[in-house]
């Protein structure tokens, strides 16, 4: 016994150094392995060939494969925030201190509840819970669905933040090899040579896939290609990467792992490669296919590939009596390879009739008992193998013999890993004389010149040996066994597995298929096979297969289930990467968000700005603030922070023309000088935007959008000059960030700009409606006397870089008038008190300015104007459309927002028909009452009328149609 | 996830540095157009599988539109070419034909003398 | 512990007016005004403290010393009058930095799409970092990448975060 664990061997392992051995934790126990281990082969050294239990059955659960296959050894890795569930001990490196949890048992691994399923197999056949829990229909939800929820689930998810970090990066290059096995590093060597930019992905740590393991001299041969690529500066060599997808035109997602389980690296976990191909290498090697025999899910048996990596790659032996059961040659190489570790291997179980070839030839020489036209009856064992039943493969499964042994090797052939290719359309064709499907290269996946992406070698392309790279001899043709032996009675068939994880066995798709399941995809579906966290890597040819044959037609006209990426699963924050936290999304903020930080503003998100909704004061409630703003603002002055309004400049010698098609209204006519209000509609004829446009010069406007309009503007006219009027003489420049921009409100608004200095504010000199540019407590600004309030009101542009001062002197200078900041939540009240429109709340896509009241905005003299078309369908000139009114509450109480004004019968669903709905409403603090407006059928005919709004759980409001302007009905206020 | 060659600035984008803007070649119908032409170009779009003429903007590039030919189906792409042409250049409907010999032109307005191709 | 994969440094003396025009019709003023030569498509021009960008095929970004600004203001603004151009101080509403260090591409690698060992040396590219709109070009050392004014704080943060010590590219 080594102190290594008991069942590591003294010599080889060509992966590990016995000089590090690292101590983890498996369900509590202390357990230890060695550098260059993975978790299964460190548990198997342990002792622990137990790993889990599988999904349905609670079945117990050792490895069956060494790699990314791996459909049983999942665990639960590390605590708290690192917690992961599935993990696959086959693929996850040893770290020290690492903590792991078996899964899906309860109270323990060895002793578990769950696993009477396993007694009541007979009565959970394939589609058992569609067929059991129909009838009667309210037990599905109240009884049968909480207790199947909580006995369903393989792993927990984990409940804290992972506090690890994820990055993503960005490469390109003339040719991606995926694998680093011998057929890889050859093609990337081939490329390298001819100059092309060249990166080669290996998912596991080491280089060489099989061939060091496989093959006499293949550690030599594969470091004679990995020195010459070294050597090459035009080739990158990636491990611990794993390709997980390919998609469109070449771009290749991969994972590579930098620190996984190792928190202490300081470095982040895992990084997200999205890399653009110019063509890629599917060098992705091949996966042996278990054999389904009786009793092949018994710990211990293994796939005859992963039994010698254990004993080759990490000096662990699986067992020390190992059966090898095979259809083809290359399982002879685990028996060779136990042999010379000094295990014993009692026979070779072979389906073949005459297996001669130079392997068995050389597994004979040693001694070995071959027995030919064999078969596996069954497998005896309940946490391990014990006893093996030997039966003639041709027949019903009688025993001939029994072999006492504690491992299964077992091979059913190989098949290529096909995933990538098939990602993004590959297609594949079935070769009977391989047993497995290939990539047909006739018809590829296609990039973006219609060419091939994508070229299969190696294994992955069917070439198992790689003869030419690697030196193998030969091998005889392998027998397809998809069943064994192949007239196996139903009770062998019911512990035939063929999807290990999710426990499907080969009775149960025989099962769909007698019930008329006849497509792949569905039978998939119906037995959940290969719908495990493994995707049915080992177990979807097998499937395939046991279906072809229940419906007795050949396998390529059942025909493949999908491949869909990823490979193999992806962590959450691999996808997420640097956007979390404060990364998670940009956020927009103007020159005066610290000062608005620092005063403590409620923020309000609208796109990615934030803006204040509100300035709290202490104990101040967020309404209480928002009335006390108002008032301030209604009652002296105050200033709002408008820099996130759109600015858009339109110059050229048709600009006053562009803008005639941009606004339903008249823009070329404007003065110099002046500022109008305009709408601006798609060519549907809805409102989309609306905003104030200055006329700077002769050739030159500017145009205020909403701050969400900005950049959607902007690409608005450009679409409209680039694509339809590009023969007009245009420009148009995005400036909504080179200025800061302050709207100053109120009766004292000209008071307290008047004492910056600098400007003349005079009525005269600056009339409402007018612009002026100059200097404001000396800084370059331009005054627009706009009003979204209804008072008196200037909106000071000054460049971005100077926001904060123009800001913080006006509260300086305004002290004594009480100058108060106000947010977006009083600007929206008080417009509402105006009466005055919202893009957002009174529109919503489908509602055009005629609904709107804004008929006196759209120009009657222009013969067109974007939208004006759609303007004119019956549609929109319907008497009938719902259009804006005031609403005013009958009981006092504020309306609530977005309710339905009901009307008399009802539509075809039997719900009551409407005939309006409420847009924005609002307690105003000036007026002390509540105001709403709201889109009513033909509504300002309607005035006086009382609509009622039925809204669940309280008293139905009522409210009447009133005219929408609440405050200040002539609008004498915005003059002073 | 598409890789497009803006015609504009030469630069071979990926989809997140594009703005999609549907069918290309929509003829602008505005007022005093009948019903039925207003209608088709609003709502009528082709999508076709196979050859299909699409608007793209290099969003996050030059700001240019422009427009793209490719197949709906293999997502080969046949070329891109100015917003500005009317129909597809005689350079694109060569390249198309050259992969896809079956297509022929739908429009019939064609004249060398439209094309904008620089 | 090992070295950021690059240096971070906000410039913030950078004075910026955007040139929209008809590049074959007035680069010659442009050129002459402005004393830069005219870049070809997505490249740049340098003279002494100055830059002229290519931004599109009608749009120059001239970045110069806030200093000397006004003059150049002025000077393209005399120099175009009377033909179709736009020439305005877009100073205010960009951020840039400077991406300085030998694995500065690599910084950048994470966060553009961009091919950038097939970008040349006089290189302008205008693509995205992670969410928002960038543009940059090499300079002595590494680049400069510019970006919007409202997200500065953000563009900071995913360089900052990106040129993190420990996390760079290399094949390891």
């Amino acid at each position: 016994m080594s102190d290594n664990g008991p069942f590591r061997l003294s010599r080889g392992g060509r992966l590990i150094d016995r000089a590090y051995p690292l101590p983890f934790r498996f369900d509590g126990r202390h357990l230890r392995g060695l550098r260059g281990d993975t978790l299964a082969s460190a548990l198997l050294a342990s002792g622990q060939l137990m790993m889990g239990r599988s999904f349905k059955y609670h079945r117990p659960r050792g490895p069956l494969a060494s790699g990314a296959e791996e459909p049983n050894a999942l665990l639960g890795l590390g605590q708290g925030g690192r917690f992961e569930p599935n993990q696959r001990a086959t693929t996850t490196a040893l770290v020290a201190g690492m903590v792991t949890t078996s899964q899906n048992c309860w109270p323990s691994l060895n002793v578990d509840v769950g696993a009477v399923n396993n007694w009541l197999y007979r009565f959970l056949p394939a589609g058992f819970y569609y067929k059991t829990f129909i009838h009667p229909r309210p037990f599905w939800k109240h009884v049968f669905e909480p207790v199947i929820r909580r006995s369903a689930g393989l792993g927990k998810a984990p409940t804290e933040a992972d506090p690890d970090s994820y990055e993503q990066a960005y490469a390109h290059a003339d040719l991606v090899v995926v694998g680093g096995g011998i057929a890889g590093l050859l093609a990337a060597r081939d490329a390298g040579r001819q100059g092309k930019t060249v990166t080669v992905l290996e998912q596991n740590p080491h280089w060489g896939g099989r061939t060091p393991t496989d093959h006499a001299d293949g550690q030599s041969r594969i470091d004679a290609a990995l020195a010459d690529l070294r050597a090459m500066p035009n080739v990158t060599l990636r491990r611990n990467t794993m390709a997980t997808g390919l998609y469109d035109h070449g771009y290749l997602i991969a994972r590579e792992a930098l620190a996984d389980h190792d928190p202490n690296a300081g470095l982040p976990r895992q990084r997200l490669w999205r890399i653009r191909a110019g063509h890629v290498v599917v060098a992705s090697g091949a996966l042996e296919r278990p054999l389904s025999f009786a009793g092949n899910d018994v710990p211990g048996v293994m796939l005859a590939s992963a039994v010698r990596d254990f004993i080759a790659d990490y000096a662990v032996a699986p067992g020390r009596r190992i059966v090898v059961v095979t259809n083809n040659d290359d399982a002879y190489r685990t028996a060779l390879a136990a042999l010379d570790a000094g295990l014993e291997v009692p026979a070779v179980i072979d389906a073949r009739a005459n297996p001669s070839g130079a392997l068995p030839q050389a597994v004979r020489a040693r001694g070995i008992r071959i027995l030919s036209a064999s078969a596996i009856a069954g497998v005896k064992g309940g946490q391990g193998v014990q006893v093996v039943q030997v039966c003639s493969h041709v027949g019903a499964g009688q025993v001939s013999e029994t072999i006492e042994a504690d491992c299964v090797a077992m091979s059913g052939g190989w098949s290529p890993v096909v995933h990538l290719w098939s990602h993004c359309g590959g297609k594949l064709n079935w070769s009977d004389a391989q047993a497995m499907f290939l990539p047909d290269t006739s018809r590829p996946p296609t990039g973006d010149d219609g060419a091939a992406m994508a070229t299969p070698v190696g294994a992955a392309a069917g070439d198992l040996l790689v003869a030419g790279a690697t030196g193998a001899e030969p091998e005889q043709p392998l027998l397809p066994v998809w069943v064994m032996p192949v007239n196996a009675t139903k009770a062998m068939k019911f512990k035939m597995w063929l999807d290990f994880q999710n426990d499907v066995k080969v009775s149960d798709v025989e099962l769909a298929a007698q019930e008329g399941y006849a497509s792949v995809e569905h039978t998939k579906r119906y037995t959940t096979l290969g719908m495990a966290t493994d995707q049915g890597k080992v177990s979807n040819i097998n499937g395939l297969a046991v279906l072809s044959a229940a419906l007795k037609q050949p396998i390529p006209q059942t025909g493949t289930t999908t491949f869909r990426p990823p490979y193999t699963p992806l962590t959450l924050g691999t996808i997420a990467a640097e956007a979390r936290g404060d990364l998670f999304q940009p956020l927009r903020k103007t020159p005066m968000h610290g000062w608005h930080q620092a005063k403590g503003a409620h923020w309000e998100p609208v796109g990615h700005w934030r803006r204040p909704y509100c300035y709290p004061q202490a104990g101040e409630t967020h309404a209480a603030a928002v009335a006390r703003e108002i008032r301030a603002v209604r009652g002296g002055v105050g200033t709002l922070d408008a820099s996130t309004l759109g600015k858009i400049v339109v110059k050229g010698p048709d600009a006053g023309r562009f803008l005639d098609m941009i606004y339903t209204g008249m823009m070329s006519t404007l003065p110099v000088g002046k500022c109008r209000y305009g709408l601006i509609c798609n060519e549907n004829g809805f409102l989309i935007d609306d905003g104030v446009a200055a006329r700077l010069s002769e050739d030159t406007w500017l145009v205020h959008t909403t701050t969400g309009g900005a950049d959607r503007m902007h690409a608005h006219m450009e679409d409209w000059l680039q694509c339809e009027w590009w023969d007009w003489k245009v420009y148009t420049a995005n400036v909504t960030e080179q200025w800061a921009q302050v709207a100053v409100v109120g009766p004292q608004a000209r008071n307290l700009l008047e004492r910056l200095g600098g400007m003349d504010l005079s009525p005269e000199a600056l009339p409402f409606m007018g612009w002026a540019e100059g200097q404001i407590a000396g800084i370059p600004a331009r005054i627009y006397r706009i009003s979204f309030s209804g008072e008196l009101s200037f909106e000071v542009a000054v460049p971005a870089g100077r926001g904060l001062e123009l800001w913080e002197k006006l509260h300086a200078a305004g002290a004594d008038l009480g100058v108060t900041p106000y947010g977006t939540e009083a600007m929206h009240v008080m417009r509402a008190e105006k009466g005055f429109i919202m893009i957002g709340d009174e529109t919503d896509g489908t509602v055009i300015p005629q609904d709107l009241g804004l008929n006196w905005a759209i120009s009657k003299k222009k013969s067109d104007y974007i939208g004006k078309r759609a303007q004119e369908r019956s549609h929109m000139t319907d008497p009938l459309r719902w259009k804006l009114v005031g609403l005013e509450s009958l009981d006092g109480r504020m309306l609530p927002d977005g309710v339905y004004a009901v009307d008399e019968g009802v539509n075809p669903n039997g719900q009551r028909n409407l005939q309006g709905r409420v847009t924005s409403t609002y307690i105003s603090p000036t007026l002390g009452t509540p105001i709403a407006m709201g889109l009513v059928r033909h509504g300002p005919d309607r005035m006086g009328e009382v609509l009622e709004f039925p809204v669940a759980g309280a008293e139905t409001y009522k409210a009447r149609i009133v005219d929408p302007v609440f405050y200040d009905k002539e609008g004498s206020r915005a003059n002073g | 996830m598409l890789t497009l060659t803006c015609p504009c600035c030469g630069i071979r984008a990926e989809e997140t540095e594009l703005a999609p803007g549907g069918e290309a070649h929509l003829k602008r119908f505005g007022p005093g157009a009948s019903d039925e032409d207003f209608e088709s170009y609003l709502f009528a779009r082709k999508n076709p599988k196979g050859v299909h003429f699409e608007r793209w903007r290099h969003a996050y590039g030059c700001g240019k539109w422009f427009l793209a030919a490719r197949c709906t189906a293999t997502l080969e792409v046949f070329g891109t070419y100015k917003a500005q042409n009317p129909h597809p250049t005689p350079e694109i409907v060569a390249a198309i034909r050259a992969k896809r010999p079956d297509w022929t032109p739908d429009w019939t307005e064609t004249s060398p003398a439209e094309s904008l191709t620089e | 512990m090992a070295e950021a994969l690059a240096h971070i440094r906000e410039i913030t003396d950078l004075g910026m007016i955007q040139i929209r025009a008809d590049l074959t019709e007035a680069g010659a003023a442009i050129t002459k005004a402005a004393a830069i030569p005219l870049p070809g498509p997505t490249s740049t021009t340098t003279n002494g403290s100055r830059r002229l960008c290519w931004m599109s095929p009608d749009e120059l970004l001239l970045v110069l010393p806030q200093a000397e600004l006004a003059a150049a203001l002025a000077e393209l603004t005399t120099a175009l009058a009377g033909q179709h151009v736009l020439v305005l101080d877009v100073s205010d509403m960009r951020a840039a930095f400077a991406i300085e260090g030998g694995r500065a591409d690599q910084v950048l690698a994470k966060l553009s799409p961009t091919d950038l060992a097939a970008m040349p040396a006089d290189g302008m590219r205008r693509s995205r970092a992670a969410q928002v709109a960038c543009g940059f070009w090499r300079q002595e050392g590494g680049f400069v990448l510019i970006g919007f004014r409202s997200v500065a704080d953000y563009l900071r943060g995913l360089l900052d975060n990106a040129a993190r010590a420990g996390t760079g590219l290399d094949p390891r």
